[in-house]
């Protein structure tokens, strides 16, 4: 019964909130609220909204920092698939990106403002070195102007997302064969990447390209913690006006968040335009038999990224740890003199509400998202029918289309029918973005399981509940646990569906850990950043921990089947 | 071990099997109790869409038409739980995450609930298939021939009424597979099950004695 019902169930928790919040969206922004006297549409929030300062300016470092991110963290992805893919380093770093993954954005974030400040770890570092520093530089790091450290913050992540997005393409587009193939008529690593390769794969991560594109373009709180303040980017424009207690401006802020949709869709057309020149441009290259080039520049731009970034997580995590035990740790002091637990004490011990909520909110969402998940799969495999193109970017709608767009809106959608959500408004928020990285996770390893053992088990006299309970679930319990420990640690690190859902009375750790960013005690910031750390990692080990646990005397569960 | 009823076998009447508008399969034919028919096609031709059909596991790509009927109950259009129809492929797909002993209770009827009853049978089933004593171990750690034996076994367990061969012998190695061969053929003729084998081995047509049919009859 549910595996019929899986997928519109599915379709109506990925495109529901969204529908309902664009709606909620436009109404307001043409002036049409009546909750709050507005029962005429007008374009006075149009007016207001340009009239107000620093919109231009705010658009544009919007639009430079999506850009900008999304083409830097390509392009050096791509240098190092082309200058690694194959080699023994290549194992090593694909060691070091599930990690990166897992780590919520804010908590990163946090740690990299520990790490750069003009008081962080960084220049501590420098003047116990020996560099005539006695105070913090009076320069302008965190909040920079021109969002270089947002920039630098959403790069490392974003690297680590389209990373594994390419991992996962390579075996569908032949990609290995492909290198072998290339190499073999003499073509250099690189290059034999690039021409052989990346033409392939790029077709398969396009929608995982936008989602970052949409998703650097929209950022809240990375941008509330690292980005520039006078203006901030659009979207943290939006959630101010949208939590300003002149309830007017509600009006002026579903302006911003219809202006914002219209950004990311305006950055999207032109990235796929920039994307059909180059494709253009590129194709008497692909041809031309040149088999070397820019061997040597790609090893060293890519050996680069691999190191600032695996240096600066590294840096970065071990910069919190050291704040969240520091008794004090005043500058320029490079270690904190004294260690305490007082600041775990104090914050968990007495408070452990935040993280009770997140482990709630997180295996409930992630479960959830599973569920479904499972039914939609199940659903292909007595029904027949794959999952289209057009199905594939229902998926992904969550992450294309901007946040602020449309969760405020969904919130006044539910106000206005009387439901106020709570815990079920945050669940089904937090699910509509957990569902799609369940659903990519699991949908691999499901479709290359061998059917026949269904066949096997249904010609045995098993009933098809029972194939999928005692053979296909069982056997696919590992890429089962991976993808709940996947959705688990999106939802732990979700920031704004948090906020906006539960309109501020629900804290995580996350609301939590951005919320005391600005201004609050390190210390305590620290514990939050690394208990957001801490919980996604948990999922990951359990996932791994608990089916070799279960299948300890199976061998040939070993490899996950 | 089956009591003697009245048993039409397995027929096909006019089955054709049509994928992307070509003609794969097009075969009437009946096999009866403990009789072994042979469909000797190269890779390909349509062999394992036909037991595809046959058992009802067929993907909706193919178009089938015709009647099928065991022991004179009309089967096609069963889901492929309820049709009685077991099937051994190239490979013995034994459950990785079961142990041996519950890779054979997977195969036995939920009918018979009586516990002690149940792992009477499987050890039965495996001192028949000389691995008595196993019924805990992992199936990984048995051998190639072991293995084949138990999903026999685990097959017979679910009490078929007819039995399908894709190919089972063809992973083995020549002594192995003659001994499986034997032990198949033989456990199927004292269960009087009809037997349809497709293989593109002569030697396994010639070990089945008994006719052999082609895909399309025309």
């Amino acid at each position: 019964m549910f595996v019929r019902f899986a997928p519109a169930l599915t379709i109506a928790a990925l495109i529901g909130p969204i529908a309902a919040g664009v709606i909620g969206t436009l109404l307001p922004a043409f002036g049409y609220f009546p909750a709050l006297a507005g029962r005429h549409f007008s374009l006075a929030p149009w007016h207001a909204l340009f009239a107000s300062p620093g919109l231009v300016r705010s658009v544009l470092i919007t639009a430079f920092v999506g850009m900008a991110t999304t083409a830097v963290s390509l392009t050096l992805v791509m240098a190092i698939f082309a200058a690694f893919d194959g080699t023994r380093q290549f194992r090593i770093i694909r060691r070091f990106v599930s990690p990166l993954l897992a780590m919520p954005h804010a908590a990163l974030a946090i740690g990299l403002a520990f790490l750069i400040a003009p008081s962080g770890w960084l220049v501590r570092i420098a003047a116990w070195a020996g560099a005539p520093i006695e105070r913090p530089p009076d320069l302008l790091i965190v909040h920079d102007r021109l969002g270089l450290s947002l920039m630098a913050a959403l790069i490392i992540k974003e690297m680590a997302f389209l990373f594994l997005m390419v991992l996962a393409a390579l075996p569908q587009s032949d990609g290995s064969r492909a290198l072998t193939l290339a190499r073999t008529l003499g073509y250099h690593p690189a290059v034999a990447w690039m021409k052989a390769v990346l033409p392939r794969v790029y077709p398969q991560i396009r929608l995982p390209v936008l989602a970052v594109l949409s998703y650097s373009l929209s950022v809240v709180d990375v941008a509330l913690i690292l980005g520039p303040t006078t203006p901030p980017p659009l979207p943290v424009l939006v959630l101010h006006w949208m939590n300003d207690p002149d309830l007017r401006l509600r009006f002026l802020a579903a302006a911003a968040a219809l202006l914002q949709l219209g950004l990311v869709v305006g950055a999207g057309l032109v990235w796929i335009a920039l994307e059909r020149n180059i494709i253009s441009l590129a194709r008497p290259w692909l041809i031309d038999g040149q088999r070397s080039g820019h061997e040597y520049a790609t090893k060293v731009v890519a050996g680069a990224a691999v190191i600032v970034t695996a240096g600066a997580v590294l840096m970065l995590t071990t910069a919190l740890t050291l704040w969240s035990v520091a008794e004090s740790w005043r500058f320029p002091e490079v270690l904190p003199p004294t260690l305490t637990l007082t600041n775990w004490q104090s914050q968990i011990g007495a408070a452990p509400t935040p993280l009770v909520a997140s482990l709630g909110i997180g295996a409930l969402a992630s479960g959830l998202a599973l569920v479904l998940t499972v039914g939609c799969l199940e659903h292909e495999v007595r029904f027949g029918r794959r999952v289209t193109q057009r199905a594939l970017w229902l998926l992904y709608a969550p992450l294309l289309v901007p946040q602020v767009a449309f969760l405020f809106g969904f919130d006044v959608v539910l106000a206005a029918i009387g439901i106020d959500g709570g815990f079920g408004e945050v669940l089904a928020a937090h699910l509509l973005f957990v569902l799609p990285y369940v659903f990519l996770s699991l949908g691999d390893p499901w479709r290359a399981f061998d059917e026949r053992y269904r066949w096997t088990a249904l010609c045995l006299g098993a009933s098809p509940s029972r194939v999928l309970f005692r053979v296909r679930l069982p056997m696919l319990l590992r890429p089962l646990l991976t993808a709940a420990a996947v959705g688990f640690a999106i939802s732990v690190g979700q920031y704004l569906p948090t906020l906006v859902a539960a309109g501020g009375r629900i804290a995580t750790l996350t609301t939590e850990a951005v919320g005391l960013s600005a201004g609050g005690d390190r210390r305590i910031v620290a514990v939050y950043a690394i208990l957001q750390m801490l919980l996604p990692a948990l999922g990951f080990a359990l996932a791994v921990a608990l089916p070799s646990l279960a299948f300890r005397d199976r061998r040939g569960m070993s490899t996950g089947a | 071990m089956k009591t003697i009823e009245k048993r039409e076998g397995l027929v096909l009447e006019d089955v054709r099997l049509v994928v992307e508008g070509r003609l794969l399969v097009d075969l009437s034919l009946t096999i009866g109790p403990g009789e072994i028919v042979t469909i000797l096609a190269p890779s390909g031709a349509g062999k394992s869409s036909l037991l595809a059909a046959i058992a009802g596991t067929l993907a909706p790509a193919f178009r089938l038409s015709g009647r099928m009927t065991l022991d004179g109950q009309r089967i096609d259009g069963l889901p492929p739980e309820a049709r009685g129809i077991g099937i051994l492929f190239q490979d013995d797909l034994l459950f990785p995450h079961l142990s041996v002993g519950g890779n054979l209770a997977f195969g036995l009827p939920a009918g018979l609930s009586d516990r002690v009853a149940r792992q009477k049978c499987v050890e039965e089933a495996l001192a028949t298939a000389g691995l008595a004593g196993m019924s805990k171990r992992d199936p990984a750690t048995l051998s190639g021939g072991q293995r084949a034996r138990v999903s026999m076994m685990r097959l017979i367990l679910s009490e078929p009424q007819a039995l399908l061969l894709d190919e089972p012998f063809s992973r083995l190695d020549a002594a192995l597979r003659e001994q499986f061969r034997a032990f198949v053929f033989s456990a199927a003729r004292a269960e009087n099950l009809p037997v349809l084998l497709v293989t593109h081995d002569e030697a396994d047509a010639k070990a089945a004695s008994g006719r052999i049919v082609p895909l399309r009859s025309g």
